[in-house]
């Protein structure tokens, strides 16, 4: 009775979406005021029935409830609690309800902080989402119930959540993924509400900038997890494999994050609207693309769900409806907009531009390498891939120019900057950079190599050019506290992001060119040597767990004759599904990661291991942090709560005007 | 010509030589990188040249999995059940491999004529088949269906 009660409830969402998708447009429309007012209520109804949708579904899985298919297919009564409950999302079905309900979770956002926008823009925005929720929520309905039942002989025990999911990443990586990528939807949605009113204005961007900015940051959060979940769980030492289905989210966030930057010239200068729009119809189509990749099994990948082709046509449909339906809107009503040109070849204005055409091109070409294979086989029937080579060919050097470019656009000043001004303020940056390049690697790793003297220059040079920026701006204060205390915190946002990028490239550089692995077979007693450190293999042990059984080694790490650390890599069977399963053991450090995965027992009684030594792996993941941080930083920054106070009352004249004509 | 025309179509021109270089470098990067998927059969029909990189899909074999005592090295057979392709790879084999399962090999057959994998690579969902090995088995036809339908475990 209770899933039912779950299924009942997702189709009273369903209608909620409808009439939302309904009334508050139409209502913004004809200017009716009663059916504009309707959206936040309807909002607040959709995200609680969907919400008792997802603690029912939870608690299905709480209480081993096996009737229901999809608790059947991904739990087991001997699942550890906190699987039990976040196994909602370890599968395609139960995923797609998390999906809809952070959707649901983001109008909800906007439906309580839009308080001072004008009401028949909130009016759009939400109708727009309640579309798209109304959609998602269809397309469970008819293709993928959660809560479908196995009537009349449910099985006494479920299959289990598959063994790769049973971690920490599982119950963090999804939720912030889809958090971000579903935060998209909502830029989207104010993009389309801005067209369908005609006032595509700096306004407009300065309301869509915090949204843009908090769901580019979850994003970022959600990508850097899923790749720290991969390093550690997959156990083949990488943190990204440009598999199939990581690309759609990084052609999300290179969409998103040019989208950012053109945001703020929307804003600042009233330029490339336009542009900006398309930006934000691209960056929600990234994420739509992500669905339909993982849900349609089109591509062959860790993370597709097993797949019915039925599931793929839907998405594909809502997928054609919403970009096709916002291209057209965009067709139409784009060329009522001008943007007038009004700056220098060397401005603000062209860094930026050269920014969004770098981003866009490294998404385009991500975007071709993941889907070419489909198109390919598509055409001519064979089967290809299109291994990392390619990907590593084109980004790595697009993103080099652009960091050489980071390193100037904030210094440089809107409509026009001096080349000479730029040169005589970077000059002694750029050759400190060089040097540093030069200087620290070989320090640190006492060897000289090309890719580490470029990774940490472009380190150094993004680093030290936010060092000048600030000291710039410093430097007219009279004491440097009052400097910074007049910076805003969308300028420290920018920069914390910035220097994000700079401890990235530095670990992304270092690590891809200074790790090692090897793997060997050692007896109980046997030690091997990889760059500074001797692995000793000590003895292995049994160990029984909750729901699996495995070995458990011990291994002694030494450098220079000092012990370090033990790790304890295990081999384990879990006993549900008897798929077997390594768990790594890693020793993480800030200059450097030390881990092993154990393989398996031979004849002889030795073991079969792979040891890898990963110096500033941890960067990388450190960079998308402070990235995120500073994503956060500048969108609280307060101006966008002052204007926002100021427009309140500007409106309420305006509408309480609008409503006394329509009475009179 | 006024200067700001001058300005935009300098602007127009830098984009758009920008752009033509990225596709034309990407297409080329593209043409370099594409791993060819073979069946089984391509592979023992002699299809595949010595040394070209590619990707075979099928079933490991039952019975022809073996494992050297005193070192990494591995050698199975990977099969459409119509044909077999002997794997040499050195290495840990991932977590889901083992005889019955469906697998994608990377590799390329070596100056002796050993297939000499480079990466072996079994799905994380047992549910789920790559689309590789389902093509491979659809190929080799009906025959495979019914091995595959026994072969299968309970779900």
């Amino acid at each position: 009775m209770i899933p039912e009660l779950g299924q009942f409830s997702l189709i009273l969402a369903f209608c909620l979406s409808i009439i939302l998708g309904a009334f508050p447009i139409i209502g913004a429309h004809r200017n009716n005021l009663l059916w504009m007012s309707l959206a936040r209520p309807l909002t607040a109804g959709v995200f609680v029935f969907l919400g008792i949708s997802i603690l029912i579904l939870a608690y299905a899985f709480a209480t081993d409830d096996f009737s229901v298919q999809f608790v059947a297919q991904h739990s087991n009564s001997a699942l550890p609690t906190r699987y039990k409950l976040t196994a909602v999302w370890g599968g395609h079905e139960g995923s797609f309800l998390l999906w809809t309900f952070m959707l649901a979770g983001w109008m909800l956002a906007v439906a309580i902080f839009s308080k001072s926008l004008p009401i028949d823009f909130v009016a759009r925005v939400l109708g727009v989402l309640g579309l798209l929720c109304g959609a998602y929520i269809l397309f469970m309905l008819a293709t993928s119930n959660p809560f479908d039942r196995i009537i009349p002989l449910p099985p006494a025990d479920g299959a289990d959540l598959n063994s790769a999911l049973q971690d920490f990443g599982f119950i963090v990586h999804p939720p912030t993924l889809y958090m971000g990528y579903v935060g998209f939807s909502v830029v989207f949605a104010f993009a389309i509400a801005a067209l369908l009113s005609g006032r595509l204005d700096a306004a407009w961007a300065r309301w869509s900038r915090p949204w843009a900015n908090i769901a580019w940051a979850i994003l970022t959060i959600g990508i850097a997890l899923g790749s720290w979940w991969a390093y550690y769980e997959l156990g083949w030492g990488g943190w990204w494999a440009w598999d199939p289905v990581e690309n759609p989210p990084l052609i999300t966030w290179l969409f998103g994050t040019a989208l950012i930057h053109s945001l703020a010239m929307t804003e600042k200068r009233g330029m490339f609207k336009n542009w900006t729009v398309l930006l934000a119809i691209l960056a929600f189509s990234g994420s739509l693309l992500g669905t339909f990749i993982t849900r349609s099994g089109l591509l062959t990948s860790v993370h597709a769900f097993a797949s019915d082709p039925s599931r793929g046509f839907f998405i594909l449909g809502i997928l054609g409806l919403a970009v096709g339906g916002a291209l057209l809107l965009f067709a139409l009503r784009a060329p009522l907009m001008k943007s007038e040109f009004g700056f220098d070849l060397v401005s603000r204005e062209i860094f930026l531009l050269v920014n969004n055409v770098i981003l866009v091109v490294a998404s385009a070409s991500i975007f071709l390498g993941t889907l070419f294979p489909m198109v390919y086989q598509a055409v001519t029937g064979d089967l290809i891939s299109i291994g990392p080579p390619y990907f590593n060919a084109i980004f790595v050097p697009l993103m080099i120019i652009l960091v050489l470019f980071l390193g100037v656009g904030p210094l440089s000043r809107w409509k026009r900057t001096s080349t000479a001004y730029l040169i005589q303020q970077l000059s002694k940056v750029a050759m400190a950079g060089l040097v540093v390049g030069v200087v620290l690697p070989f320090i640190i790793l006492l060897e000289f190599s090309l890719a580490a003297t470029l990774a940490v220059a472009l380190g150094a040079w993004i680093t030290l050019s936010i060092v000048k920026d600030i000291s710039n701006k410093v430097s007219n204060k009279i004491t440097i506290w009052q400097g910074l205390g007049s910076l805003s915190l969308s300028y420290y946002g920018m920069q914390a992001a910035h220097f994000g990028i700079a401890v990235m490239f530095v670990g992304v550089g270092l690590t891809s060119y200074f790790s090692s692995e090897k793997s060997v077979l050692l007896q109980p007693g046997q030690s091997t040597e990889l760059d500074a450190y001797s692995f000793t293999f000590m003895q292995s042990t049994p160990v029984t767990g909750p729901n699996y059984i495995g070995d458990e080694a011990q291994i002694m790490v030494r450098r220079n004759d000092a012990d370090i650390e033990v790790l304890y890599p295990q081999r384990r069977v879990y006993l549900a599904s008897g798929t077997p399963s390594t768990e790594m053991a890693i020793d993480a450090g800030f200059l450097r990661d030390l881990f092993v995965t154990l393989g398996e027992e031979k004849e002889s009684g030795a073991w079969s291991m792979t040891i890898y030594v990963k110096p500033f792996v941890r960067w990388i993941w450190l960079g998308a942090i402070l990235m995120a941080f500073g994503g956060t930083l500048a969108a609280g920054d307060k101006r966008y709560r002052r204007l926002r106070q100021r427009r309140i009352a500007a409106e309420n004249e305006q509408i309480s005007g609008r409503f006394s004509f329509i009475k009179s | 010509m006024k200067s700001h025309r001058k300005e935009r179509l300098s602007i127009i021109l830098f984009i758009t030589t920008g752009l033509s270089l990225a596709i034309g470098l990407t297409l080329f990067a593209l043409s370099q990188n594409i791993d060819l998927f073979y069946t089984p059969t391509q592979v023992a029909q002699g299809e595949v040249e010595t040394g070209q990189r590619i990707r075979i899909g099928g079933m490991v074999k039952d019975g022809s999995f073996r494992s050297a005592n005193d070192s990494l090295r591995v050698q199975f057979a990977t099969t459409d059940y119509i044909n077999d392709v002997t794997i040499h790879y050195e290495g840990l084999l991932p977590d889901l491999f083992r005889e019955g399962q469906g697998i994608v090999v990377e590799g390329a057959i070596d100056e002796l004529g050993v297939f000499q994998a480079s990466r072996v690579l079994a799905k994380h969902d047992e549910n789920y088949m790559s689309q590789e090995v389902k093509a491979a088995l659809d190929a080799a036809g009906a025959s495979a269906e019914n091995h595959l339908l026994s072969s299968q475990p309970e779900t």
